[in-house]
């Protein structure tokens, strides 16, 4: 499991973001809880969770999608305004869990509009075409270039965004977010439904990213991904954070391994409720063909049929 | 075929059928121009006189040109030397589409003809010999499909290149003006046939797309050349009544192109956009000095535009700033309510139930022509030795208006503001995740939108002379009103330049031309509009980006292949 993480953890190092007591309640529904996090620069952050544990939200509550119902979210010292693209030009950039990109518009359209906020170019620059925003178009046109050349897609650049295969479009998205040259990237399950090698290679990727002196922040569902890639990890379940350190410490810790695979009951002994489920698989044969794949460091259904045990007490 | 069928290959026997259908079909099309020649009725009753041997006339030109069309089609097919270029991407759809149309506009006139005098009777010979011989060329039909992949076009100097485009311009000219001139409903509905089908059969044979590439290599000449030839039509005219329609068309087209601003590029649905050309044409008439106006001042032409244009982009402010904050439909319905308020409200100013500012229903009259420095748009003036009536002097000024509308259109469209205009159509939570200002970003389309409709607005009263409120209502049977506007940027083609003048000129040319049609015009424009989302979602002319949006299945992943059916210079404020 353990291997290579160029760690580079400096506890002294500046956090470039600092959520603290951050709540999100929906009506009754507690959805965030109290949370405190911090990402110092240069450290990639990983955050998860069983599924419904609250991570997206957290993760709209630090980009102004929503806006918190308590506690505060600061980046470097000052408090993130409660607008998107405020949390944007300030400068933290994001990628979607479901990826959103603008589908019809080119590869390079998409890079293009991640560099709204460092430009300035208005309608009348564009009505008047001077060569201020010649010289500004030309510019952002060479970042995007090299963003796409950065992530490998330079010569897609005129390909449409919905004609791409799942995994470029993925790492689009990153370079759409890293066009607004953000100090912290925040990435929702960059590597869902990718197979092992295209993990590897956004691995790969958010790394060069770090090294470029961004800080990271990621969910993902993916253990073996998450405790290779990150210095500190943070485990949401029910909305509260349960523990955070080390990946040795979270990995070790018993109430995270209880949170994805379930606490089994204080008086039936585990052969028995193995036989149980056992006998209802073989019942069901016909349903599912995933059923073998219960791997703890498997893709991301197999995690999902994994933690349903605990899901569904918790919802 | 006088061989023995079993000695031959299957391909050598498939071949010669091919041939002998296209000789058939070349055949067909002389037979049709040669019927052309001949009485197709004696009296001259119906319009543009049949009567006469030797000599075609009205309908019967049409399709002189139309039986012509399929003849060189057909002899370009059959490989003969020098019409290769007429059929780069196959032959077989095109021929089947231009004999589709030498068969619709000779049996229409037959049929026009019976129908109009009464009965079959009033055909002569010649009519039903046009209508065999039309019949011919669908043989077209049986032929197998030759589509294949054009090949490198030759390489021609530059300067030829020009010229094709230049020429093409030239025809383009033509080829409208005909249509604006056509003096009786049938012929235009002849016209309409007889073009339609020629541009499909141009489209599928490929000359289409190897012009666009040209345009596209030549844009400046391109852009010259289009509005040279706009330039040219009032000097084609003898009379102001085709002028006036086309003056017209203008004003529609360039408030369509400012519409597309709001609905092609920021998709936000405008459905009472019409308000602001009502605005501007207030604004303006309240100011020119009318006598029936409120107001006792006359400003200077350039002063009662800044006014209009200025008053419009206040409304459009008002109207958008609480609105464009919520999502979708409540746009939609907000901007179909002010459309209404603003036309109710011109109608109630009137003294009586509320302040006399606008005379009500009366509207303000007596609005007088522009004068620039003497020079009275009234008058008929002699330019370059041609008179130019009173009517042209307005049809070249709306057309400044127009170019300005144009440039604004691409210019905004290719930049950061419009990348941020498709980008928040395309999704709004990831746009402004990437730091645009949504609300901003969609005020200034909807504040500029007004503007330029505003603008037309302006010249459009010094036009009619007159403003009424019911001139800029939702729906009704002259455009512009909201629902045409709409219907015109949808029926074009969303996000495209080229595609709102399309539809424009055909939804204001069609109700004009063809009165009869009168009371079932909406009802058509409301079939028309069915079919065309059912079969061409991305309207006439198709931007690359609308194209993908609409057709899942089969999407074209080479970014630089050009597309079938995409018009001239569509790619102008595509991209």
């Amino acid at each position: 499991m353990k291997v290579m993480t160029t760690t580079t953890t400096d506890k002294s190092a500046v956090p470039v973001l600092e959520a603290s007591g951050v709540t999100m309640r929906f009506g009754g529904l507690v959805a965030v809880h109290n949370v405190d996090l911090t990402v110092r620069a240069g450290e990639i952050v990983g955050l998860i969770g069983p599924n419904g544990a609250g991570k997206t939200t957290f993760f709209n509550c630090l980009t102004g999608l929503y806006v918190p119902t308590e506690g505060k979210v600061t980046y470097q010292g000052n408090v993130l305004p409660p607008k998107p693209h405020l949390v944007t030009t300030a400068g933290v950039a994001r990628t979607f869990q479901n990826i959103r990109l603008f589908a019809n518009m080119t590869v390079l359209e998409n890079v293009l509009v991640g560099r709204h906020t460092r430009t300035k170019e208005g309608l009348w620059s564009a009505l008047l075409r001077g060569p201020g925003f010649k010289k500004a178009e030309a510019a952002s046109h060479e970042r995007a270039m090299e963003l796409l050349e950065f992530i490998g897609l330079a010569e897609k650049a005129d390909h449409v965004a919905r004609n791409l295969p799942y995994g470029e479009q993925r790492k689009l998205e990153i370079a759409r977010a890293l066009a607004s040259d953000p100090g912290l990237l925040l990435l929702d399950e960059p590597t869902a439904g990718m197979n092992p090698q295209e993990t590897r290679a956004a691995e790969e990727l958010i790394f060069a990213i770090r090294d470029q002196g961004i800080a990271i922040l990621v969910i993902e569902h993916d253990m073996r991904f998450i405790f290779n890639l990150c210095d500190r990890v943070a485990c949401l379940v029910q909305g509260e954070k349960l523990v955070e350190g080390t990946p040795e410490v979270v990995q070790g810790d018993e109430r995270v391994v209880a949170a994805y695979l379930g606490t089994p009951f204080e008086g039936a002994p585990g052969a028995e409720e193995a036989a149980e489920v056992e006998a209802a698989e073989a019942a069901s044969s016909g349903a599912g063909s995933g059923s073998g794949s219960l791997k703890k460091s498997g893709s991301g259904s197999a995690k999902e049929s994994g933690t349903t045990g605990t899901e569904g007490e918790a919802q | 075929m006088t061989t023995n069928p079993t000695e031959q290959t299957p391909d050598t026997a498939e071949a010669a059928r091919t041939t002998a259908l296209r000789w058939a079909t070349a055949a067909g099309g002389l037979a049709t121009v040669a019927s052309t020649f001949l009485a197709w009725t004696f009296t001259s009753e119906f319009p543009g006189d049949l009567t006469v041997y030797g000599y075609p006339g009205g309908l019967q030109v049409l399709t002189l040109v139309a039986g012509l069309f399929v003849t060189l089609l057909a002899l370009a097919s059959l490989g003969v030397k020098g019409l290769g270029w007429l059929v780069p991407t196959g032959s077989a759809k095109a021929l089947r589409m231009a004999a589709l149309g030498a068969f619709g506009t000779t049996w229409f006139t037959v049929l026009a003809i019976a129908v109009k005098l009464g009965g079959l009777v009033n055909l002569e010979p010649g009519g039903f010999v046009a209508a065999l011989a039309s019949a011919i060329p669908l043989v077209a039909f049986l032929l197998p499909d030759d589509t294949r992949k054009a090949g490198r076009p030759r390489e021609l100097p530059s300067w030829a290149e020009i010229l094709v485009i230049v020429a093409v311009f030239g025809a383009g000219l033509y080829v409208v003006t005909y249509g604006i001139d056509t003096e009786y409903a049938e012929l235009f509905t002849g016209y309409l046939i007889t073009v339609g089908f020629a541009m499909a059969a141009l489209i599928k044979s490929g000359v289409i797309a190897r012009l666009s590439a040209l345009t596209a290599t030549y844009r400046q000449v391109t852009v010259i050349a289009a509005f040279v030839a706009a330039a040219a039509f009032p000097f084609t005219q003898n009379t102001d009544v085709y002028t006036l329609i086309a003056v017209n068309i203008l004003i529609f087209a360039t408030v369509a192109l400012g519409l597309n601003i709001v609905v092609g590029l920021a998709g936000l649905l405008d459905l009472g956009y019409v308000a602001f050309l009502g605005v501007g044409a207030y604004t303006a008439a309240l100011v020119s000095g009318s006598t029936a106006s409120a107001f006792d001042v006359q400003f200077p032409f350039w002063a009662s535009v800044l006014t209009g244009a200025a008053a419009s982009l206040v409304f459009g402010v008002i109207i958008g700033a609480p609105t464009l904050r919520l999502r979708g439909d409540y746009l939609a319905i907000v901007t179909l309510g002010f459309g209404e308020i603003f036309r109710i409200a011109m109608g109630n100013l009137d003294g009586v139930s509320g302040p006399q500012i606008t005379n009500g229903p009366n509207g303000i009259p007596n609005i007088p022509d522009l004068e620039f420095f003497g020079y009275n748009f009234g008058e008929p003036h002699t330019v370059l030795g041609i008179e130019l009536g009173s009517y042209a002097n307005y049809y070249l000024l709306m057309l400044l208006v127009m170019i300005l509308v144009v440039v604004v259109f691409s210019r905004a469209g290719s930049s950061r503001i419009g990348r941020a205009w498709v980008a928040i159509r395309e999704d709004e939570t990831a746009a402004t995740a990437m730091g645009i200002n949504g609300f901003r970003v969609k005020l200034i389309a909807f504040a500029l939108g007004a503007t330029l409709a505003g603008l037309a607005g302006t010249v459009q009263a010094h036009v009619q002379h007159t403003v009424v409120p019911e001139m800029y209502q939702f729906a009704g049977p002259v455009p512009p009103n909201s629902a045409f506007l709409l219907a015109a940027v949808i029926l074009g083609g969303m996000g495209t330049v080229t595609g709102p003048l399309l539809g424009a000129t055909l939804l204001f040319m069609i109700p004009a031309k063809l009165q009869f049609l009168q009371d079932y015009q909406l009802l058509g424009f409301g079939i028309a509009l069915i079919v065309l989302m059912r079969f061409r979602p991305e309207g006439l002319i198709a931007n690359r980006r609308a194209q993908l949006e609409y057709h899942e299945t089969d999407q074209p992943d080479a970014p630089d292949k050009g597309l079938p059916g995409s018009g001239v210079g569509i790619t102008k404020a595509g991209a």
